[in-house]
């Protein structure tokens, strides 16, 4: 412990460490996504794959209609629901952190999670129940009297599939604005109505600023996942809401063009990767000090 | 008992110890003092192992201590937070350092006990960690500290977190701990009263250095800079200029107060030279009609008063100085306060001043 | 004013968060093979369908396996990568923590995807293995999620004082650090255990012949006659999340109480 070394004490404790998940999941990710990246260079003939370098995936991922349309729904969706999600995530979160007394807090939290730990297949296939021709929805509908034939376009469509993903990402997004609302010091809201604010403008220049990191987090948690969700599409899409990642499943299974879907996959990824990171771009400033996630 | 040689620490470019050496003697109660950034806790905790050092040497008990980690080191500490374990009680926790030792049962309990006891938390055994106040938790701190029979028992600022009237108990009650045990203490504190209090030995620091080194009341009376005189109580700094050095005797000539033959033994070429003369408040007294006591008396005219119950500060303006040097007087029963205004004349002695040889 | 709207919508989102959920039990004792209203009529026939089904006691087997290991597996290398990026500052840390975080971002089929790639370029079988895999690197961002606010909480005199007092690192980590983190890997293990157990898209791509229960539940999806069965098994499977998450509430307010921390609701 005499000699000043580059890595000192401390560096050393902490590189090692880290070392293990780190190679994890560089051995399980990095490498994979790599391989991936090599496979949709490659062509696929029935079981033989030949390894020359070609841009043809890409070309079709691109130019085919049905891929580009698939691809192009896909990122609209995950707008779509994004907004919704968060938006509705928002005031609840608000509720949780300012309203809601204290004591109250914690079982709310719980509350608000236990939906997300029920299947997620389950939960799904429940929504077709719900949204189905004789289902919920329009049983009520009709018992009451609203209507007297069962409304046809709330399933097999894309409306289905907004509505049903918004449905199931609603708890991973009100957890992160709520955790960056609870950080909000309230003696700041304090000052600002000394300082001559009311409520609502309280809102506007203290609350909603500082609980921005929360909501970036929440868009990014809610928006990349669901450009790829597979198992919604499937169940309450019907062919008008399909999604890319049902033609990549294709790929990969029936249609036994592996390196297409690869193709297909990656192009999602970084059709995702580039708009979140824009997004973050476009709200860095909001993320200078505790960042998201 | 420690010998510290040499020391040289840096944080990246960060130089937080500079060539700091000092020897602390086996049983005396050594204490660290400066401002927060003087390196007082790093030079602490290099002593105890949790920092490496980069050049220079550390030895305890004649050993270096070079490699060697915390745990194998002949000290245990008390740290600023205390560290009392929350999952164990307070027994667990005084035991805590014993495992190593596999004593039984009935021996881990009684040296417990008899740790406890010499804290003063007899009986408080049982009780769970998060019961417990900051002074209790601090004995606790100590009795696990003790029960393993340190050499050198290291303090980091342990009474920072208490309330003041607690803080003066806990002082004298560290003071008689320390002399009754005969372990060497080795105390880390931003207080100075606390520091002139309890140790026999004062190191004070400055930006990673040791500016001065010595009993509470060298440091006290015989500063060696402003800045360690201005470190301890307050002291009027006036400027004064040489007229001749020896014998230890020096001639000097203060703003405000005239001619004055300190008692300091310093080289004759300082002869000519302007330096800084320091005057503790307490030690100039403002005299009445018939007082003549003193070496010296000067007078001047009273601008300020602070009362402050003990104590009465006065600001006095000599004649030849812009500045109103602070006098401090005892609030006797007949003594009476002066007004501002008042025309006073101050008395001093000739050794009340001392030289502070930095600019 | 804006406090009972938001009162009011709160309400409403607890329950539009919940329908679909409420309607598993109903569906699961409803006396008919099609699920739609009109409702006809109590029944245990569907649970007693499930005592038989041979094939959903080796999915659920299968399952519980996969899903204990990938807990275990996650929550230690997230005790690793938290306690490493929490407490030192080393080169290159950044980096190496978002790479490992990113799985919790990533689209599942492009995990599964490129997953099954490699299994199947290298040769390997398609096993619970390979899933277990899969789960332990999606589940341990999550993990690291909540054991980095654990680590955070944690006074780093307390490791000190034990090494001042004589244990060895190792003992340190026994005696110390674990009993004080051990609310956020009680939750870890548990959130771990949920998410594998539920996991559908990566299971989906990479089990072979030993299928998974949300797998085998989707095997059984496209069966009309199936399907109240399968709103039994949701139902039971409910209740366990509901128990299992329970359990873990309790067990973590325990012990955050006994260590005397603040109770911030587990959220992280």
């Amino acid at each position: 412990m005499s000699l000043r070394t580059r890595l000192d004490q401390d560096a050393r404790r902490g590189l090692s460490q880290i070392s293990l998940p780190f190679i994890f999941v560089m051995l399980l990710l990095a490498v994979p996504l790599v391989i991936l990246l090599a496979m949709s260079f490659w062509t696929q003939d029935f079981l033989t794959l030949d390894r020359t370098p070609t841009l043809n995936n890409f070309i079709e991922a691109w130019s085919e209609p049905i891929y580009r349309t698939l691809m192009l729904r896909s990122l609209k969706i995950s707008i779509i629901v994004t907004f919704v999600t968060v938006g509705l995530a928002y005031p609840a979160a608000y509720y949780m952190s300012f309203i809601a007394p204290n004591n109250r807090k914690a079982f709310l939290v719980f509350l608000i999670t236990i939906p997300f730990w029920t299947s997620y297949l389950m939960r799904i296939f429940l929504w077709k129940v719900i949204l189905g021709y004789n289902g919920v929805i329009n049983a009520s509908l009709m018992g009451i009297g609203l209507i007297d034939k069962p409304l046809d376009f709330i399933l097999y469509n894309q409306l289905a599939v907004v509505l049903t993903l918004s449905h199931a990402w609603l708890p991973f997004a009100v957890l992160p604005i709520f955790v960056v609302m609870e950080k909000v010091n309230r003696t700041y809201l304090e000052a600002a109505q000394d300082l001559g604010d009311t409520p609502f403008w309280q809102f506007i220049r203290i609350t909603l600023p500082l609980s921005m990191p929360g909501v970036v987090a929440a868009t990014l948690i809610v928006f990349v996942p669901t450009i790829g969700d597979y198992v919604t599409p499937k169940l309450v899409g019907g062919p008008d809401g399909l999604m890319i990642a049902n033609l990549i499943e294709l790929q990969f299974k029936k249609a036994n063009n592996a390196p297409l879907g690869a193709a297909l996959a990656l192009s999602a990824m970084f059709l995702v990767t580039a708009v979140a990171a824009i997004f973050v771009w476009l709200n860095r400033r909001y993320l200078k000090a505790e960042g998201a996630a | 008992m420690i010998e510290l040689s040499n020391i040289e620490k840096y944080y990246g470019d960060y130089h937080a110890l500079r060539d700091v050496s000092c020897q602390i003697k086996k049983g005396e109660f050594f204490s660290l003092l400066g401002p927060s950034g003087s390196g007082k806790t790093t030079l602490l905790r290099a002593i105890a192992g949790f920092e490496g050092i980069d050049s220079g040497a550390v030895m305890i008990g004649g050993q270096s201590m070079a490699g060697v980690p915390p745990n194998k080191r002949p000290t245990n500490m008390v740290f600023q937070s205390y560290a009392i374990f929350p999952h164990m009680n307070v027994a667990q926790n005084v035991a805590y350092g014993l495992r190593a030792q596999r004593l039984s049962k009935t021996q881990t309990a009684e040296m417990v006990n008899k740790s406890l006891d010499k804290v003063g938390l007899a009986g408080y055994g049982e009780r769970a960690a998060h019961a417990l106040s900051g002074g209790q938790r601090q004995r606790v701190a100590l009795a696990r500290a003790l029960i393993l029979k340190p050499k050198v028992l290291l303090l980091d600022e342990p009474l920072s977190a208490l309330d003041r009237k607690l803080r003066e108990e806990m002082q004298s009650e560290l003071r008689h701990l320390q002399r009754s045990l005969g372990i060497t203490f080795v105390l880390v504190t931003h207080d100075q009263e606390e520091a002139l209090t309890m140790s026999d030995r004062v190191a004070v620091m400055f930006e990673g250095q040791i500016a001065q080194l010595g009993t509470p009341q060298s440091l006290y009376k015989r500063p060696t800079s402003k800045r360690v005189a201005q470190f301890f109580g307050s002291m009027n700094i006036l400027k004064a200029e040489v007229r001749a050095a020896q014998n230890g005797v020096v001639i000097t000539q203060i703003e405000g107060l005239g001619v004055a033959e300190i008692p300091q033994d310093l080289a004759p070429d300082i002869q000519g030279s302007s330096v800084c003369v320091g005057v503790r408040p307490e030690l100039m007294t403002v005299l009445d009609d018939d007082q003549d006591a003193y070496d010296k008396e000067t007078p001047a005219v009273v601008t300020d008063i602070e009362y402050r119950g003990e104590l009465t500060y006065y600001d006095v303006k000599f004649e030849g100085l812009d500045t109103p040097v602070v006098v401090s007087m005892r609030n006797t029963t007949n003594r009476e306060i002066k007004k501002i205004g008042q025309q006073v004349r101050i008395g001093w002695e000739n050794a009340s001043a001392v030289l502070l040889l930095d600019q | 004013m804006s406090k009972r709207i938001l009162t009011i919508f709160m309400v409403v989102f607890v329950l539009f968060l919940y329908a679909p959920t409420l309607l598993l039990p109903i569906f699961a004792f409803n006396d008919s093979t099609f699920i739609a209203f009109p409702l006809s009529g109590f029944t245990f026939d569907w649970f007693a369908s499930l005592g038989a089904a041979v094939e959903l006691r080796g999915a659920a087997i299968n399952s519980l396996i996969i899903a204990s290991i990938s807990a275990v597996t996650a929550t230690t290398l997230a005790l690793l990568a938290s306690s490493a990026t929490v407490r030192y500052r080393f080169p290159g840390k950044g980096i190496m923590i978002g790479a490992i975080m990113v799985p919790m971002f990533l689209p599942e089929i492009v995990i599964g995807v490129s997953l099954l790639t490699v299994v199947l370029l290298a040769g390997f079988q398609l096993s619970i293995y390979t899933i277990i895999m899969g789960h332990t690197l999606i589940c341990t961002p999550f993990s690291i999620a909540i054991l980095r606010s654990s680590f955070q909480q944690l006074d780093p005199s307390m490791e000190e004082a034990s090494l001042d007092l004589g244990e060895s690192r190792f003992s340190t980590f026994r005696r110390v650090t674990l009993p004080l983190i051990m609310p956020g890997v009680i939750s870890s293990l548990l959130i771990a255990f949920t998410i594998s157990l539920d996991e559908f898209v990566i299971a989906f791509f990479l089990s072979g012949t030993e299928p998974t229960l949300p797998v085998y539940i989707w095997s059984q999806l496209r069966f009309p006659r199936k399907i109240p069965s399968v709103m039994a098994l949701g139902t039971l499977l409910l209740l366990l999340s509901i128990c299992l998450l329970t359990l873990s509430e309790i067990f973590r307010r325990r012990s955050a109480r006994r260590l005397g921390q603040k109770d911030n609701g587990g959220a992280w």
